[in-house]
């Protein structure tokens, strides 16, 4: 039988296979054909970086794989064997760990970019939805590996984690021994965080970027001036006037953030491992113990703003699933986002003074949520936090009132440079 | 977006340049993940030289060591079996020991360090078992001018008691002679090549 | 390049590095936990552990044999990498610092199996990752904090560590101390003898300053001990700054090159 030839007339070995596979097809509608805005600015290096982030995570993790041994009596020595035996393993575990706190810088980067403007708005709401989906999916997948070392924080952060679940009136307790597989953090819990953290979030990790990826190219990127490029093509040849293709363009305009951003992650991974004390926590460097309980509990520092609502949220009515339901209605908050915009307008720039004031809050009030979610708990830190869990939620739910009676600006026909 | 005033060249340049050193860099990266795969510390301490005390192994006897996960033999041959090397000569497939099977500071015929204490890896050349020991002589069964050697189960290897490889076998190769060296006249040093002096 | 050159390139890139470090940080430096022992809330002193100073590595770890190993096992350090990082050959390795029955490629466990004997109330840890988990500080303070105290079975505390079950091994070197009468809690806890909190009962064969020194010795070994690989990360971490600053430089221009197409 014949085979019809493909359209892009391409001959020799990828002609026979553009004949089989889209391989061509994919390159230009991905890459050399898909027209992003030419007004990009620095805010729209982080999709690029989370997904070289991604990239490190899943190739270090192969690797660390091959040395880890999963297991109560063997996790934490298998971690120093990697740092000290491996050739090169301590590298690569500091790939691995600096990764994953550049994974959330990364990405809270890139969704305070989305907020900024308002790249989340019709026709965007699914990239928007799929995005929270891979925030979300990527927090359990951290606090997955935070356990595995087994360390004394990795054991007791599984614990307070795990007891969470406790919260959930009738069948709380009986949940937590079933999460456990024990009636503590063992080592039955520590394989089955293992198997999650190795195998099934990374497939669903890697199938969300996929989904956001194809509805992003689907129908087309944002910018800085929310001006739907689509809008005004080029009689002629059918592209936007404002588009300019993603290859070379934007590959060669990637690869100077690739750069910069290498050269922050590197100073971090090769001269500061431990981020402080952020990166990788001291009393992890002690193995787990069942009897002793670090002095200071915190949750990792990406999850700092999420901790301050659960201490923030009092307990009443006999139990103290608030704090949890609190907790979980932060982020799952974010996707109803793009329908809690009211506004005309997508981008900050072209929004009023009332939109620009509450998003600056909330980004202030994030980092200092942030920020007392790791301090130790006392009224102050329990006084702030209730604050800032009030205030977080006042940006969303108050969304729908201001960003509908706040003044716009007249966005441009085109885009600005 | 309009082409004038590109310097094709500089452009030219400049991409080969970035591809290059990025090349380069991806190489490099490449390097410590490939790396990590080698033996670890772990593996090479317990792949360290294994020490045997041979003061007490009869004549004619046989002493097993393990070296780096696989057997290593020591055989003290009498004189009436260093005699029977030269007697199967004809029979073997490489009786000189021309291929590399062994260390280049082993040259004596009999392929040991000392004649009296043959060192060899218990491993047959063809598929890895590991031979049995017969010094029992003759025993046709085995072959016709049998001086003593080792057969091997899977598939009926021939050697003989300098690990020499008989003919018509499935083994190609003589046994394999690890690195070793005398520390005094009976304690042998496994895995460790004999200091030049 | 010229030697001179190289070096003057390789001080920039360090210093470079330090401040991408530094800014990437800046944050969270500024919130870093505060120098006190979390057990007692005594202020430590700072000592900035450098276990890329090999003489004192390599004193340290003479010392940690000769006075610390007898209890405290390094069981994640071998001596083989403990001999190539630390330049101490195989020989003076095997004859003054090894156990007699150890190989070059074993860990530093500590002679008496952990069963044997009651020790002090408990099972003395292992030391391969204290500096990382205590912090250098509080290691550096504690070994000079131990003070004569008639209420403790051993007769000594400890400052930093109240109801240390360790007893102070050092002794003959340090001397007795005892808590200065008018010393608060929470003051500087150290060898020295101006606002220590302490007073010299009795003299060890080293003086304070002495002592401190070998501390800090110890100190830097234990650094040494927490990542083996500590020294050849951060000089790889130097040739990947000059290369990524390269990479940047030609990114740059590349990417400057092809927009100059887009008005």
């Amino acid at each position: 039988m014949a085979i019809t030839p493909n359209p892009y007339k391409t001959t020799g070995a990828l002609g026979w296979i553009d004949d089989r596979f889209p391989l061509t097809k994919m390159w230009k509608e991905h890459l050399s054909e898909y027209y992003a805005p030419k007004n990009f600015n620095f805010w729209y290096f982080f999709g690029s970086l989370a997904l070289l982030v991604l990239v490190n995570q899943l190739l270090t993790g192969i690797f660390l794989t091959m040395h880890y041994k999963p297991g109560a009596e063997t996790a934490f020595d298998s971690v120093e064997y990697i740092m000290r035996d491996v050739p090169w393993g301590n590298v690569i575990r500091y790939m691995h760990s600096t990764g994953a706190s550049a994974f959330f810088v990364v990405v809270f980067l890139h969704m305070f970019r989305g907020l900024m403007y308002g790249s989340y708005q019709k026709p965007r709401e699914l990239i928007w939805v799929f995005g929270a989906l891979i925030f979300l999916v990527l927090m359990a997948e951290a606090f997955c590996g935070y356990v595995l070392p087994w360390g004394n924080m990795s054991y007791w952060g599984a614990a307070v984690i795990i007891n969470l679940f406790g919260t959930i009136p009738f069948i709380g307790p009986d949940l937590v021994t079933w999460i456990q597989g024990d009636f503590v953090p063992s080592d039955a819990t520590l394989n089955r965080l293992f198997s999650i953290h190795v195998i099934a979030l990374p497939f669903v990790l890697v199938g969300l970027v996929v989904a956001h990826i194809l509805a992003l190219h689907e129908v087309g990127s944002n910018n800085p001036d929310g001006v739907e490029i689509k809008k005004k093509k080029d009689p002629a040849t059918g592209i936007p006037l404002d588009g300019i293709p993603f290859h070379p363009y934007y590959t060669v305009k990637d690869m100077v953030g690739v750069a910069g951003f290498l050269i922050i992650f590197c100073a971090v991974l090769f001269f500061m491992p431990d981020g402080g004390g952020y990166f990788l926590e001291a009393p992890n460097f002690t193995p787990a113990s069942q009897t002793n309980t670090p002095e200071h509990i915190t949750p990792a520092w990406y999850f700092g703003t999420y901790y301050a609502m659960l201490r923030a949220t009092p307990s009443f009515a006999g139990t103290q699933i608030w704090g949890v339901i609190v907790m979980g209605a932060a982020v799952v908050i974010l996707f109803f986002v793009p329908w809690l915009d009211r506004s005309k307008v997508k981008s900050i720039r072209y929004k009023g003074a009332l939109s620009k004031i509450a998003l600056t809050i909330f980004a202030i009030n994030f980092v200092i949520l942030n920020y007392y979610g790791l301090q130790p708990p006392s009224d102050t830190v329990q006084l702030i936090s209730q604050i800032g869990t009030i205030l977080y939620f006042a940006f969303f739910l108050l969304m729908p009132w201001y960003s509908k009676i706040d003044k716009t600006k007249p966005v441009p026909e085109r885009v600005t440079e | 977006m309009s082409n004038e005033g590109v310097d094709g060249n500089r452009r030219r340049f400049l991409t080969t340049a970035t591809s290059v050193v990025g090349a380069a860099g991806a190489a490099a990266v490449a390097w410590p993940f490939l790396a990590s795969l080698k033996p670890s510390a772990r593996a090479k301490a317990l792949g360290a030289p294994v020490i045997a005390d041979l003061s007490t192994l009869e004549p004619g006897m046989r002493a097993t060591y393990l070296w780096r996960g696989q057997p290593i033999w020591v055989v003290r041959r009498t004189p009436e079996m260093l005699a029977g090397l030269d007697k199967v000569t004809g029979d073997l497939v490489d009786p000189d020991s021309k291929v590399g099977q062994q260390p280049k500071y082993i040259t004596d015929k009999s392929r040991a360090l000392k004649p009296e204490y043959m060192v060899m890896k218990g491993v047959c050349t063809h598929l890895g078992c590991s031979p049995i020991l017969r010094t029992d002589h003759p025993a046709p069964e085995i072959a016709a001018n049998w001086q003593g050697g080792f057969f091997c189960p899977c598939h009926g290897s021939k050697f003989d008691l300098a690990g020499r490889v008989y003919k018509g076998v499935p083994a190609p190769t003589n046994i394999v002679v690890p690195p070793h060296r005398y520390e005094t006249d009976t304690v042998v040093v496994i895995g460790e090549d004999p200091k030049t002096a | 390049m010229t030697p001179r050159s190289n070096r003057t390139m390789t001080r920039l890139i360090t210093r470079l590095a330090q401040v991408s470090a530094q800014s990437a940080l800046l944050a969270a430096a500024a919130l870093l936990p505060q120098a006190v022992s979390a057990n007692t809330g005594v202020a430590l002193q700072h000592f900035s552990a450098n276990s890329g100073n090999l003489p004192s590595a390599q004193r340290g770890a003479r010392n940690f044999m000769a006075y610390c190993s007898g209890c405290h096992s390094l069981k994640y350090l071998r001596y083989e990498r403990m001999g190539e990082d630390l330049n101490i050959p195989p020989d003076v390795l095997k004859k003054n610092l090894m156990f007699t029955s150890d190989k070059l490629g074993d860990q530093i466990k500590i002679a008496m199996p952990a069963a044997s004997g009651d020790w002090f109330g408990r099972v003395p840890p292992d030391l391969s990752l204290e500096t990382r988990a205590r912090g250098a500080d509080w290691v550096y303070t504690y070994l000079q904090s131990f003070y004569l105290d008639d209420s403790r079975p051993m007769g000594v505390n400890n400052t930093v560590l109240a109801g240390a079950s360790m007893p102070h091994v050092l002794w003959e070197l340090q001397g007795w101390q005892k808590k200065a009468e008018h010393a608060a809690e929470g003051e500087h806890g150290g060898g020295h003898h101006e606002g220590s909190g302490f007073e010299q009962v009795s003299k060890g064969s080293l003086t304070p300053a002495e002592y401190q020194a070998f501390v800090g010795d110890l100190v830097n070994f234990l650094d040494y001990a927490s990542e083996p690989g500590k020294q050849a990360r951060i000089s790889t971490g130097l040739k990947v700054m000059l290369y990524l600053f390269v990479l940047l430089g030609l990114t740059y221009l590349l990417k400057k090159e092809f927009w100059r197409d887009i008005h």
